[in-house]
């Protein structure tokens, strides 16, 4: 130690241990980077943002930015997510059929690859919620039905109607039904907040209650009709209609039949 | 006579010695009822009523009218361990477990909408007719005051499950009630039994749903119905029909057959309903919770258009001396209604005031020949009808892909502009008609053979009408403006001036109308 003791002060001893300190961080850094990164489908997922970006660039751009950084008629689309472009995506809301109140569900544009590839873009510009795994999806196993109905009244009802047959919201804006939407698209409106939604996020509604939701939501959808003909399930105005028309319509007929003389 | 009719004949005998029935029941079985379609509107309320009281006792069997707290642990799954109402829990448990209950729900319900749409039905065709003048007017305020009932029998009685559809309805009714100034609060207090939504509420809307309002009902429709009674049946005019008799079946045995036969229909056509279409299916609701609501909760129809008028209230209030005004519910909650339903029971003095006639009348009125009537008539529905699309506008803004604020707004402009426009083309098309019967009379109806004159000019041969025909077009009678001058025999200004210019104005604007053919130009045409 003497001997190594002796350079210390020496011009070059600076520039040396600089070198060194930062050859070890580096090499530490990229042994550690490199057991994370070294998963057989890196290339893959940056195929898929290149093609992504392209696939943005020439869909989505003259909107949303070149950069997916938003502009006068579109929102950035930096942070939002891959779950967020995939249910926009892929039930075909965007890319928007024309510059109305709400983006309306449609057959979507993009097929599967398409819209995962966009996804994987949008989601490496910056982190943002990811598209849930099936294996998370098991709302038949993990869900509760009736405290998913409770949920539903408490946080979902006042827009999407008791039955989740969808609403009015204001200035032609509205919830739309929930009726055959798949799970996966629940879930991640439930985490993304698409449109005039509000993001739940799982702290206000944890992973698990957000499978009763859909299971809930699933056995609305299932239910028979137990009494009957259910006019669209909104409700009395559909009631009060078949009263009238039907129920006075017909009895007013038979009223004009009775008192009709025979000839 | 045969051993049976001997032994009825004896039976009859015993009864009428003591009774002195026989001849009550043969004025009463001779009295005779005329036949139209529309005068067994009546008799659908009638009837309805009773599948109500039937299918409503049915449901008391099993109905709990409680708010305390239970767990439910019945047959319907996404409510299974929830905590909810004994009210909500027995309705759920009527649905579902009670063998026959979901279908007499259904059929309780239908009959109850069914009974308000017939009712309206009934006072529309009796108001057109002009059936409510002397000497019914006493009838026509049985009638108004019937419809109010109704309308609070059927909030109650939907209120009563416990859902989450009534328990919303409860809440504007209790906001409904604490709008009243300065006592609305306590009332409200009152009533609840605390603060909404309080314990007390469903037991004590349960006593009044099935007892005192049925109560008064039972006894209203009996006067009702023993006034027509009493005071027969009006009819519509032709040959042979006048304000001194009553043409039409004798109560037996055709009026009786008719009619017993009407009711099996009517609830032929309630329970057909029941059976095929879904209503107020509570269990979708889910039990009430002050914290909930449902997107697109609307009252029953009958209601709905006052929950219209007030979801197109402007929010005004005022604060005053510590306390608040809601205007935005006190006007079309209270104050709108009221004028409309006082309106309506005062409407048949109104009009003998503006026509100054006092004299009976048991002959109906074709509604073109009454054309300001029938134009107030058309404007009180447009009226309502605004009100009621309002009451809709978010089923209409979903479904039919609108702007509910637009909506909103065609409603608060056409509530003011609509009622006047429909006036003004209904009393239009009324005159119109009676130009059309004026022409068919002296020109006969057109055949559609066209025939060509010697010299070439084409004409459509016209051929008389029937003599039945011709005197429907020209018996009624066509009021006259009154004559009330402003200054007496001496040239004295009369006391109460202004009201005597209004009521002439109001006579002479009802008067108008297109002049029928007289007796001079009848003869005219005979010549012809």
């Amino acid at each position: 130690m003497k001997r190594l003791s002796r350079y210390r002060r020496h011009k070059a001893a600076g520039p040396v241990l600089l070198i060194i300190a930062l050859l070890a961080i580096g090499t530490t850094f990229s042994v550690a980077s490199a057991t994370v990164k070294q998963s057989p489908t890196t290339f893959a997922r940056s195929a898929a943002i290149d093609e992504g970006k392209q696939i943005f660039l020439k869909g989505c751009s003259s909107c949303h930015g070149l950069n997916a950084e938003g502009g006068s008629i579109a929102p950035s689309l930096i942070g939002v997510g891959a779950a967020s472009v995939d249910f926009q995506v892929g039930t075909g809301r965007m890319p928007m059929a024309d510059m109305s109140q709400q983006a309306m569900r449609k057959k979507p544009v993009y097929n599967a690859e398409q819209t995962a590839a966009l996804a994987a873009y949008v989601a490496s510009l910056a982190p943002g919620p990811a598209i849930p795994d099936d294996s998370v999806l098991n709302y038949e196993r993990d869900g509760n039905t009736a405290q998913g109905g409770e949920l539903f009244r408490n946080n979902c009802a006042m827009c999407h109607n008791f039955a989740g047959q969808g609403g009015a919201l204001t200035q032609g804006k509205y919830a739309p039904t929930l009726m055959g939407v798949e799970p996966k698209y629940i879930y991640e409106a439930l985490i993304t907040g698409p449109q005039s939604m509000p993001v739940f996020s799982d702290k206000t509604i944890t992973p698990a209650e957000k499978l009763s939701l859909i299971k809930w939501i699933k056995s609305a959808e299932a239910e028979p009709n137990l009494g009957g003909a259910t006019m669209g399930r909104i409700g009395p105005v559909t009631e009060g209609l078949l009263a009238w028309i039907l129920g006075i319509g017909l009895l007013i007929g038979i009223a004009v039949w009775l008192t009709t003389r025979a000839r | 006579m045969t051993p049976v009719e001997k032994t009825i004949g004896k039976v009859a005998n015993f009864a009428d010695e003591r009774l002195g029935a026989a001849g009550w029941v043969k004025k009463s079985l001779n009295k005779v009822f005329p036949d139209h379609w529309s005068f067994m509107l009546g008799e659908v309320c009638m009837y309805s009523f009773v599948i109500l009281l039937l299918s409503g006792t049915f449901l008391t069997f099993w109905f709990d009218p409680s708010q305390r707290d239970v767990i439910y642990n019945g047959v319907y799954e996404p409510l299974k361990g929830l905590k909810m109402s004994a009210a909500y829990a027995s309705t759920l448990d009527i649905s579902f477990e009670v063998r026959g209950g979901l279908l007499m729900r259904q059929i309780h319900h239908w009959a109850a909408n069914i009974f308000m749409a017939a009712i309206v039905a009934h006072l529309l065709r009796v108001f057109f007719t002009g059936a409510f003048r002397k000497p019914r007017e006493f009838n026509w305020i049985l009638g108004i005051l019937l419809l109010t009932l109704g309308l609070v029998e059927g909030l109650f009685g939907y209120s009563l499950p416990d859902d989450l559809l009534s328990g919303t309805g409860l809440r504007i009714t209790s906001a409904i009630i604490q709008a009243l100034p300065v006592v609305g609060t306590y009332i409200s207090f009152f009533l609840f039994g605390g603060a909404f939504p309080g314990t007390g509420f469903i037991p004590r809307i349960f006593t009044l749903h099935i007892l005192i309002i049925p109560g008064i009902f039972l006894a209203v429709i009996t006067i009702h119905v023993m006034l027509v009674w009493y005071q027969k049946h009006t009819q519509f005019p032709g040959v042979g029909r006048t304000e001194k008799n009553v043409v039409g079946h004798p109560i037996l045995p055709v009026y009786m057959a008719k009619a017993g036969g009407f009711f099996f229909v009517v609830f032929g056509v309630i329970a057909f309903l029941s059976a095929v279409a879904s209503i107020n299916p509570i269990w979708l609701y889910g039990p009430y919770t002050p914290g909930q609501i449902s997107a697109g909760s609307q009252p029953d129809w009958y209601m709905g258009w006052l929950d219209g008028l007030v979801r197109m209230a402007p929010p005004l209030e005022t604060h005053a001396f510590g306390h608040t005004v809601s205007w935005n519910i006190l006007i079309p909650a209270l104050i709108v209604p009221g004028i409309v339903f006082t309106g309506m029971a005062l409407y048949p003095f109104i009009e003998s005031w503006i026509t100054g006639d006092k004299r009976e009348h048991h002959l109906l009125d074709r509604p073109r020949n009454v054309p300001n009537r029938t134009a107030l008539g058309v404007m009180s529905i447009t009226f309502v009808m605004v009100a009621l699309i309002n009451g809709g506008n978010d089923i209409l803004a979903t479904n039919f892909h609108l702007s509910i604020n637009q909506i909103m707004w065609f409603s608060r402009i056409g509530i003011f502009v609509l009622p006047p426009i429909a006036f003004v083309i209904t009393k239009r098309l009324c005159l119109s008609l009676q130009r059309a019967d004026r022409d068919l009379l002296l020109h006969g109806s057109e055949t559609g053979r066209l025939l060509r004159l010697p010299h070439g000019e084409f004409v459509e041969v016209h051929e008389p009408i029937s003599a039945e025909k011709a005197f429907l077009l020209q018996s009624h009678e066509q009021p006259l403006a009154l004559e009330i001058s402003e200054v007496d025999s001496r040239g004295v200004r009369r006391p109460g001036a202004l009201k005597n210019k209004v009521q002439r104005r109001l006579s002479k604007a009802h008067a108008v109308s297109v002049p029928k053919v007289s007796e001079q130009e009848l003869k005219e045409i005979e010549h012809h």
